[in-house]
């Protein structure tokens, strides 16, 4: 397979299970590049999991992902960190370090990684927060932002270093409606303009529908349904219908498993 | 009875496991220390100012009351032979021998050791390190050997200075208030102490600094991600600071007699 195929990421009969528990069995899926591909799916699948398997913080049981045609598991950790410079990565609390301000906190992966000058880099930084709205807020502590506003930061921080492929962690969450509809847009240009590739992790079903190319919704450790969002509104499986039009009855089941309500109440099953 | 031993081999099991990563720990931070000094200095400079500069106060004010109290009892308890002149000596050798390196390591930890352990354990637990390793930035070499070595350096300087403050309070409280001859304070310190009784001292609160900085980064990078987990593990680094410091104490003591 060569650099330059189509599919830059290629998930194979993926088994991940965490104790006893089943997260993924058997999981397939290709992300295509160029393309905003988006992970659906109820909370509890696995869907930050699934990154962190993308991105080898976690090590799959069974199967296999390739990375441009590489299968990262034999990857050494010096080759793994250089594969991950090509990757930006949005967390769903924005992990900014507490101890550094907004400004050295997006000038951070360019300190580490290049020897540009301080000129230079105080000009990427600032270019990227204003992309994201905040260089006004240059020299706040991450300590007094809000919630969205750092999920911004770390935003702009995930894109300082242009990489290959940018991955969202729920990166809609928490954000008002202005900011939400700024960021949509942004991940949607840069995407274009930039010619990265996006997974968005995500259960905002509206939203993902007007940023992504391509989605899969992920439901009992497996791909449910994939295609373009159009045709996950309109597909006949009972789990898609559920998810994509927000209902309470279906076959994933809003309740944890539990006893028996009734006799829970009534204290029947502590006799 | 077959559960009793199922249970001791358990515990034993795990427990060398445990040290046998300890020890890994500690190797792979010193694997990386050449580099973090050579090209990141400034990372320990700030490490050491975080550790030792802000230990400072509370290392002198109990530097200072454990000299005074040795002056109290060396005095009055060297009165009883007559032999009150010899106090600065008592509490010099008191003092380099045993006091500065175990009270200020056991300070340390407690002050420095905790904070230490607390921070690493929440940047765990709010995903600064998971970021980090995502930005390819190796965490334990841009977080901890910094911190680690900043505690190694710190110590031995706050040894000193423990010992140096607590020969003042002695000086004070039995010179100037109780009324030895200040003469005789210094010349008996002088003649009793002699250079491998400052190489002891030296060599324990270098020990002291590795274990105590080790155990703090080491609970933290090992905490349970969560607020539960980061406490405990703060807990555990003064509980287990104390005891190494101790038990160190006594074996080094031992060989160096």
């Amino acid at each position: 397979m060569d650099g330059t195929s189509e599919n830059l990421i290629e998930i194979i009969d993926l088994k991940y299970s965490r104790g006893s528990r089943v997260i993924f069995e058997d999981l397939n899926l290709t992300i295509k590049r160029g393309e905003i591909t988006a992970l659906m799916g109820p909370s509890g699948t696995g869907k930050t999991t699934l990154l962190r398997l993308i991105t080898r913080q976690l090590v799959p049981q069974q199967g296999a992902i390739y990375i441009n045609g590489v299968d990262i598991a034999t990857l050494t950790q010096q080759e793994l960190y250089q594969l991950r410079q090509q990757f930006g990565m949005l967390f769903q609390n924005g992990a900014l370090l507490t101890d550094l301000n907004v400004f050295e906190n997006v000038a951070f992966p360019l300190r580490e990684h290049t020897k540009l000058t301080n000129r230079l880099i105080r000009h990427v930084v600032l270019t990227k927060l204003h992309a994201v709205g905040l260089r006004g807020a240059a020299d706040m502590m991450p300590a007094e932002l809000s919630g969205g506003m750092a999920r911004r930061v770390a935003l702009a921080r995930a894109m300082v270093m242009d990489p290959e492929i940018l991955i969202y962690d729920e990166p809609f969450v928490g954000l008002d409606p202005i900011s939400m509809g700024v960021i949509v847009r942004l991940v949607r240009r840069m995407n274009d303009a930039l010619g990265i590739t996006s997974i968005v992790v995500s259960h905002d079903v509206a939203e993902v529908s007007t940023v992504a190319d391509r989605s899969y919704l992920i439901s009992d450790g497996k791909v449910a349904a994939s295609g373009s969002p159009d045709e996950l509104k309109t597909a006949n499986s009972e789990v898609v219908r559920q998810f994509m039009h927000g209902m309470a009855d279906g076959p994933v089941a809003f309740h944890f498993e539990a006893p028996n309500y009734a006799e829970q109440l009534l204290g029947r099953d502590s006799e | 009875m077959r559960a009793l031993i199922r249970d001791t081999y358990d515990t034993v099991h795990e427990f060398v496991r445990t040290f046998g990563a300890f020890q890994l720990f500690f190797l792979r931070l010193l694997r990386h220390s050449p580099r973090i000094v050579m090209r990141r200095p400034g990372l320990v400079v700030t490490q050491i100012y975080n550790s030792g500069a802000l230990s400072l106060v509370i290392i002198m004010v109990c530097g200072f009351f454990v000299g005074g109290v040795l002056g109290l009892q060396g005095y009055s308890n060297l009165a009883r032979f007559n032999a009150e002149d010899s106090v600065g000596a008592v509490v010099a050798l008191a003092l380099l021998k045993e006091l500065g390196p175990v009270i200020t390591a056991l300070l340390f930890a407690g002050r420095a050791g905790t904070a230490l352990s607390s921070e690493i354990g929440l940047m765990k637990a709010t995903d600064q390190l998971s970021a980090m390793e995502m930005m390819a930035v190796n965490p334990v070499r841009r977080i901890l050997v910094p911190r680690f070595l900043g505690g190694v350096v710190a110590m031995p300087f706050l040894v000193a200075i423990f010992t140096c403050i607590g020969l003042f309070g002695a000086h004070i409280v039995s010179v100037d208030l109780l009324g030895v001859d200040v003469g005789a304070f210094w010349q008996q310190m002088q003649a009793s102490v002699d250079i491998n009784d400052v190489r002891e001292g030296v060599i324990k609160s270098f020990v002291f600094g590795v274990v105590v900085s080790l155990l703090a980064v080491w609970e933290g990078y090992n905490a349970i991600p969560t607020a539960e987990g980061v406490g405990r593990a703060t807990t555990r680094t003064v509980v287990i600071s104390a005891i190494a410091v101790l038990i160190l104490d006594f074996m080094i003591t031992a060989v160096m007699l």
